[in-house]
């Protein structure tokens, strides 16, 4: 899976795509956008507040080259405000991220920088073969013959080149996870390394040997061998900077879901905020219970309840009976103070009993949730006892009918089905499991013997995000917001937002405390007791 | 009382009591509380001299009952209980050796510090072997 992150600065790539986005494609699976439509069916318009562009363009980052001045960046930028020329409606929106995702732009990038990875590996490889080779094929009637001690330099070039293929292999070679904004420090700072060495070698080369075409061919092989210990030694240096520098945790980081406040701690090491940021979207796929908007529409609509009830009319005013029910109203700023603050002192005032409702409305739902739990249990234990795994024996001594695991869950599906249906719905969660995914569930339980009560499992609690099916991964598009340069490392209270099209998570940064330890010998034979007791009996 | 030293005999002035239970519903009470034994702490007893000994003291009595009629005192430390000794005694054992069923009658050994005082001025010009 692939998670990519977009930042605005970098969206002229998607002026391209913005242009050629396709208005007449339905063709996407509708699925995924319904539990989603389900609450802003009413709104047709999204807004979406860009990120801050100041940080963005005027910070010093190691891309040097990448600050050019985009004039018409506000063009090309994916916000979409409500006053632009077309209002677009959620699908839109995502439609558009898909495209992006396909957009030329984004993928040249990734080919670019594996195009130049490749180039740098070949061109470092070749390096000490080369410094062998040229002295044979340029002055080959010059050169000394190589002895004993130069061959068995050659076979340990040789090895050491196939243990570096290997460790380059094993570091360096793998698919990548995530794209992130911005480039990733470490590995440019080690590029540059190599290419400097490698360069200062052959200039070294070209002078000192090739120029003068020196005849001691020791000497050439014990240089190449020089060369490639080197390398390995730069191997060792990214191998700590890339992987060993994070792995002691440094900071505490507590991860907040802005929608239900979900909450999670994570230690993470010395990392930089966009590689902390792809850290804990891992840990977040993982330990999150998957986003529900079903369950937010309860306080939605208290919260529109609440100011609902009240309209300001404006009598004495310039602008003669205004109606407004809300204070943004109006042209003069003073009128919307006075509004406003006529409004929240009104709604203390308001004897409110919607506390009272929500007591009892909680507890009907409590109860009607165990009542439906209840039904199903049993209904699911039922079902359970219909079918029996059959043994070998038995298939010789008796033929009955056989079914495989799907037949065997489709056979017992419809006793269960009324009544796990109606407890996803009294949870809100009959979006998150379709009927297919039950069955497929059901066959996979009783295939490995597991219990009505493990089956159930996954119904009765909000599971991860990765449990549920692909459609269920809304967010494959992550913004990282941050007020400091997402490749400066974390520090303490630092706070970023991860911004998905649902909901952000909002991400503080603590520093794990310096701990002084101090010891204490307690002797094993000073553990001394006596009794206590005193008690008083009355005959 | 006289020094405990463990493993010797002790010596001891003591006064015979004898009290007779009191039925009461369905129970026969002494009227008296007791307190220590070998099970419990002795630095917490208040009527002993000795913070080591751990014998049965009485501690409690109540007013009107049997045991005051008997002049059973408040400190007084039970070394027999009809014959049986209390001195290396738990405290449940003791209370059980007190209040058997079956008997109507205790007949207590017990010593008080101002036993051996009279003893000692009763003794007067004599010599104590």
């Amino acid at each position: 899976m692939d998670t990519e992150s977009t930042y605005s600065g970098y969206s002229y790539y998607s002026g391209r795509s913005r242009g050629s986005h396709r208005h007449g494609e339905r063709s996407r699976d509708r699925d995924r956008h319904k539990s989603r439509n389900k609450d802003s069916r009413s709104e047709k318009s999204v807004t979406i507040n860009s990120p801050p562009a100041e940080p963005l363009l005027g910070d010093s980052s190691v891309r040097g080259g990448e600050q050019v001045q985009d004039d018409n960046w506000g063009e090309t930028t994916t916000a979409v405000t409500g006053t632009s020329e077309h209002s677009l409606s959620q699908e839109d929106i995502v439609r558009i991220t898909k495209d992006l995702e396909d957009s030329v732009g984004l993928d040249c990038r990734r080919y670019f920088t594996l195009t130049l990875a490749v180039v740098m590996g070949l061109l470092v490889f070749l390096t000490p073969v080369a410094f062998l080779v040229l002295p044979h094929l340029l002055w080959p009637e010059k050169l000394q013959s190589c002895g004993t001690a130069c061959e068995g330099l050659f076979i340990s070039v040789a090895f050491k080149l196939l243990i570096l293929l290997l460790a380059v292999w094993a570091l360096f070679f793998r698919s990548p996870r995530a794209g992130l904004p911005r480039v990733f420090v470490f590995r440019a700072l080690l590029a540059v390394l190599v290419l400097l060495f490698v360069m200062s070698y052959w200039l070294f080369y070209g002078v000192r040997i090739l120029d003068t075409q020196d005849d001691n061919y020791q000497g050439i092989v014990q240089y190449a061998v020089s060369l490639v210990d080197a390398l390995l030694f730069i191997h060792y240096l990214a191998i700590v900077l890339l992987e060993l520098r994070q792995l002691q945790p440094c900071f505490s980081v507590c991860v907040m879901r802005s929608t239900d406040g979900e909450k999670r701690h994570y230690n993470l090491g010395q990392l930089s905020i966009q590689r902390a940021a792809l850290a804990i979207l891992e840990h977040y796929y993982c330990d999150f219970p998957v986003h529900n908007p079903a369950l937010l529409s309860a306080s939605k609509s208290r919260a529109a309840k609440h100011l609902a009830g009240l309209k300001v009319y404006n009598v004495d005013g310039e602008f003669p009976a205004a109606l407004a029910d809300g204070p943004g109203n109006n042209a003069a700023a003073g009128m919307a103070h006075s509004q406003s603050r006529a409004m929240i002192a009104a709604a203390a005032r308001r004897r409110d009993t919607s506390h009272n409702e929500l007591y009892y409305e909680d507890a009907e739902h409590e109860r009607r949730v165990r009542k439906r739990k209840a039904r199903l249990v049993v209904a699911v234990e039922e079902a359970f006892t219909h079918i029996k795994r059959m043994q070998e024996e038995e298939q010789k001594k008796t033929p009955v009918d056989v079914m495989d695991p799907r037949e065997a869950a489709q056979a017992i599906f419809p006793s269960m089905a009324r009544a796990l249906q109606k407890y996803l719905r009294t949870t809100k969660q009959q979006h998150c499991h379709s009927m297919e995914s039950i069955q497929q569930h059901l066959a996979f339980c009783i295939t490995n013997n597991m219990t009505p009560k493990a089956f159930l499992e996954s119904y009765l609690s909000a599971g991860p995000t990765l449990q549920y099916s692909r459609s269920h991964w809304l967010a494959r598009q992550w913004t990282l917001i941050s007020d400091a340069s997402v490749t400066s490392g974390l520090s303490d209270g630092c706070v970023f937002q991860l911004k998905c099209v649902d909901f952000s998570l909002v991400v503080t940064t603590k520093k794990i405390p310096y701990i002084q330890m101090s010891e204490e010998y307690i002797d094993p034979k000073s553990h001394k007791f006596v009794l206590r007791l005193q008690s008083e009996t009355s005959v | 009382m006289s020094n405990f030293i463990p493993g010797q005999p002790l010596v001891a002035v003591v006064q015979r009591i004898e009290i007779k239970k009191l039925r009461q519903g369905d129970n026969l009470i002494l009227g008296f509380s007791i307190g220590g034994g070998i099970d419990q702490d002795p630095g917490q007893n208040p009527f002993s001299d000795d913070k080591a000994d751990k014998g049965i003291y009485v501690t409690r009595i109540t007013p009107g009952g049997p045991a005051e009629t008997a002049d059973l005192r408040m400190g007084d430390k039970i070394m027999q209980v009809n014959g049986y000794d209390m001195t290396m005694m738990t405290h449940d054992q003791a209370r059980k050796r007190l209040t058997k069923k079956n008997e109507d009658v205790v007949r207590l050994l017990v010593t008080r510090k101002s036993l051996e005082e009279a003893v000692k001025n009763s003794m007067g010009g004599h010599q104590r072997q």
